[in-house]
């Protein structure tokens, strides 16, 4: 069974001042050091389909299509929205095991080394027909 | 393994050859592919053939005329009139025996200014590097199929408008002979700073283009340009091995322990650079290839030269439009003259609007405005660039940044 895992960051005030910009540099290292641990496990288990990590929503622009087909960009979101900043996609043998893996991502350590317990959106991807 | 580097530098001439006969370079190219397909499984059992170019040409030469017998025949059983079948098998062209030539020629096709540049790189590295579909969509993470349909498209292009597999007129080989440059360029870059995901270097890529472009130097060692890119890859490529960490983080040049370069590839690239400048004509690439030596050859980072690297990019900045380099300039300026100096172009040039918001010129405000002990300024630079550039590793970096400033500042 595949499924995404999917990891936000908010955009609004409050969440900015506890962000990763505001770290200690030691915290921000053991968070990069915990997450490239974090991949290679997953390679190694045979588990990883794969990962991918997002530019920050800074320059992130909302497209839609005017009536003649052409883009038209928007730059300005509101406030406090969550924005995807990074995904693994897993084949497990089961959704609990999908939960556990998403479990350890989210015990990711902030500051302090004290695990941030973020939210991770965990979504099955559809398969292809069942086998006959 | 011996033959596969055999097969890399036979890939071209081989093309070259079939081209000279059928000039499909579509088909021609297919061919060439299963030929090598087929020497890789059969040369390790069966030892590599006396002539193993002709050996190649001929399995190539066979696949050609099967496909086109079976075009024909497809043809014949689709139309009733059989005689009017276009398709005639040529009979082999003794005389052109050129294989060098055609290596050339084949580069100057792939890079064609018809084919946007991802297809240029793309074909190149296929028709001229020999590389597999699947070895290039590594290289460039992208699906397998992806990489497939880039390549077909771009031969389509090729199909489309009729680009002719002979050397381009004189007046236009100059130019032509600037975009295979710049081709085998973005392939060394692509190699040595991936432009996204975690891996910073590919080195099979650089590695790649280093050989491309020793294949066009042999041809055209006259060419001080040539020459120049060729020594700046080497002399950029030399500090592979300090460039990063062991978990694939950034060490910026003057942390990097330089002991770890590349002496040999130091050396090479020096002299040929030190050859290419004499020559007069002086380009772009040689006097980046120069600045490169100058970090090369500088035994400590605080053993390095900038009245002489700052020199360089004046002469560089005069000759080329290009705001990377005005950035490049200022950092320049600032290590000779001061920070203050260095910002003052910056401003400038920010003023400019041309690198609005590119995560370059924040990291480079950034590290001036900590050599002018600004630190508050200097956080907020690393911090914006953080959030704008697209390669982890270098995100990772200015993230680091800007906490060792943040954490200094709370002392």
């Amino acid at each position: 069974m595949k499924f995404i895992l999917m990891m936000g960051m908010k955009t609004d005030e409050e969440s900015r001042s506890r962000g990763i910009m505001t770290w200690p540099q030691e915290d921000i290292q053991a968070h990069i050091q915990f997450m490239l641990g974090f991949n290679k496990q997953l390679k190694a288990a045979g588990e990883l389909v794969s990962a991918e990590g997002l530019a920050w929503p800074d320059q992130a622009k909302l497209v839609r299509a005017d009536k003649d087909g052409a883009p038209v960009t928007d730059g300005v979101f509101p406030e406090s929205k969550e924005f995807l900043i990074g995904y693994w996609v897993i084949d497990v043998e089961s959704a609990e095991r999908a939960y556990q893996i998403a479990a350890r991502a989210s015990a990711a350590p902030g500051p302090g080394g004290v695990p941030l317990n973020m939210p991770i959106e965990v979504r099955q991807i559809m398969s292809g027909p069942p086998e006959m | 393994m011996q033959f596969e580097h055999l097969l890399r530098e036979l890939a071209p001439q081989v093309l070259g050859a079939i081209l000279r006969r059928y000039r499909d370079f579509a088909a021609a190219e297919d061919a060439v592919q299963e030929a090598l397909v087929a020497a890789a499984t059969q040369w390790p059992r069966e030892g590599v053939p006396g002539n193993p170019r002709a050996w190649l040409t001929q399995v190539a030469s066979r696949r050609m005329s099967d496909q086109i017998r079976s075009d024909v025949a497809r043809r014949q059983r689709e139309t009733a009139a059989a005689l009017e079948a276009g398709y005639v098998v040529p009979a082999p062209d003794p005389g052109s025996d050129c294989g060098e030539d055609d290596t050339l020629i084949l580069m100057y096709m792939c890079c064609h200014p018809a084919l946007t540049t991802s297809s240029a790189i793309a074909l190149t590295l296929r028709a001229v590097g020999g590389l597999t579909t699947a070895e290039i969509a590594h290289a460039f993470l992208v699906p397998e199929g992806t990489m497939a349909q880039r390549i077909s498209r771009a031969k389509q292009t090729i199909k489309e408008s009729d680009i002719p597999f002979r050397m381009p007129v004189r007046d236009e080989r100059h130019g032509r002979l600037r975009a295979i440059l710049h081709v085998i360029y973005l392939i060394f870059n692509e190699g040595y700073t991936a432009s996204e995901g975690e891996q910073l270097q590919r080195a099979d890529l650089a590695a790649e283009a280093i050989r491309l472009a020793r294949v066009v130097y042999t041809k055209l060692p006259e060419d001080a340009e040539i020459a120049g890119l060729l020594a700046l890859m080497l002399l950029t490529d030399a500090r592979r091995a300090g460039r990063t960490g062991p978990q694939n983080e950034v060490i910026p040049l003057d942390k990097q322990d330089r002991s770890l370069w590349d002496r040999a590839q130091i050396a090479e690239g020096v002299k040929l650079i030190s050859a290419a400048l004499t020559r007069g004509a002086v380009g772009p690439y040689q006097l980046q290839a120069a600045i490169a030596a100058v970090h090369d050859e500088a035994v400590t980072a605080s053993d390095t030269d900038w009245p002489q690297i700052l020199a360089l990019y004046s002469v560089l900045n005069k000759m080329v439009d290009n705001p990377m380099v005005i950035l490049n300039h200022a950092v320049a300026v600032a290590m000779v003259h001061g920070p203050e100096e260095g910002l003052r172009l910056i401003a400038k040039l920010e003023a400019t609007g041309r690198l609005r918001d590119h995560h370059r010129l924040y990291a480079v405000r950034g590290h001036l405005l900590e050599m002018a002990e600004q630190l508050t300024g200097a956080i907020e630079n690393y911090q914006a660039a953080a959030a704008r550039t697209a390669s982890l590793p270098e995100r990772n970096y200015l993230l680091a940044q800007a906490a060792r400033l943040r954490d200094l500042q709370r002392r």
